[in-house]
């Protein structure tokens, strides 16, 4: 535990900043990208994730423990949205026989 | 060839590894094209998150993302997909304009957010400067003193999450229903 966090004190602050916008910008591409509605989900996941790192990340860095209980909370949110969202995407599977994204474009109009 | 691999890592500090294996793992997640796999990718990328927080020293952060990510979210995942029977790839595939626009889009954030950041003076290193900061002591006293409302709060929009999922994903058994089922 202790050489772990001896390895922190080498690392920048700027390369957390750029790995967290490097798995944000990948959790927008699979959503621009898939139509699986529950691999969009999951993409939403790793955007939420990228999140939370970088909240620890400044907190870790402002010596704030506020930070970390507002990713305790994020995590909560999480959790109640997954669950909504995966039984909406139950709901339209049992209309529509299919999860693709592109099918429910009829509240267009 | 994997000494040589091993080699190349050791030198290396273990925050760079960590992340590497957080970029490689996400981007299959999202180009795989069966969505078990994507589902098994994505619990080794929350994995690889949870090491993210041991070596920041957020020990509460990294065991609350082992349970609840990696074992609550992520089987909720695979057990819809075994509900609904997805485990063919029966994925029809956009057009590579439509994917090549999506990877632009996505790449034109990453680039503007990098922009960005390099518009900032050179950041200091991330040291831990309280060794007890993330600890389940000290985040306790935080969210029991300060952020007491907020927390019984989020217990409430826990339980109407479950209520709603429950009425969501309940087959409507009425027969007076006009619904058509399928």
């Amino acid at each position: 535990m202790e050489s772990l966090t001896q390895a922190l004190k080498v690392v920048p602050l700027n390369h957390y900043i750029l790995l967290s916008a490097i798995i944000f910008s990948i959790g927008v591409i699979g959503v621009l990208i898939r139509r699986n509605a529950i691999v969009v989900f999951m993409s939403v996941e790793l955007m939420l994730n990228a999140v939370n790192l970088l909240l620890t990340v400044f907190s870790v860095y402002s010596n704030d423990p506020n930070g970390q209980v507002f990713v305790f909370f994020i995590m909560a949110l999480a959790a109640a949205e997954i669950a909504i969202g995966l039984a909406i995407i139950v709901m339209i599977h049992r209309n529509t026989n299919s999860i693709d994204v592109d099918i429910l474009n009829r509240l267009k109009w | 060839m994997p000494v040589k691999v091993f080699l190349f890592t050791s030198r290396m500090s273990i925050f760079y590894f960590i992340a590497f294996l957080s970029i490689l793992f996400s981007l299959l997640v999202i180009f795989s094209k069966n969505p078990v796999h994507s589902v098994l990718y994505l619990i080794i990328t929350f994995f690889t998150f949870t090491i993210h927080y041991i070596i920041l020293n957020a020990q509460f952060l990294a065991i609350v993302n082992f349970i609840v990510y990696m074992g609550a979210i992520l089987v909720l995942f695979l057990f819809v997909m075994m509900m609904l029977n997805l485990n063919k790839d029966s994925e029809p595939t956009k057009s590579i304009y439509v994917k090549l626009a999506g990877v632009i889009g996505g790449g034109t954030l990453l680039v503007t957010l990098v922009a960005a950041m390099k518009g900032l003076a050179k950041s200091q290193p991330v040291v831990l400067q309280n060794v007890n900061l993330g600890s389940v002591k000290n985040l306790g006293q935080v969210l029991f003193h300060e952020f007491l409302l907020p927390f019984e709060v989020s217990s409430i929009l826990l339980l109407s999450a479950m209520v709603g999922a429950v009425l969501l994903a309940t087959k409507d058994s009425n027969p007076k229903s006009t619904k058509p089922t399928v």
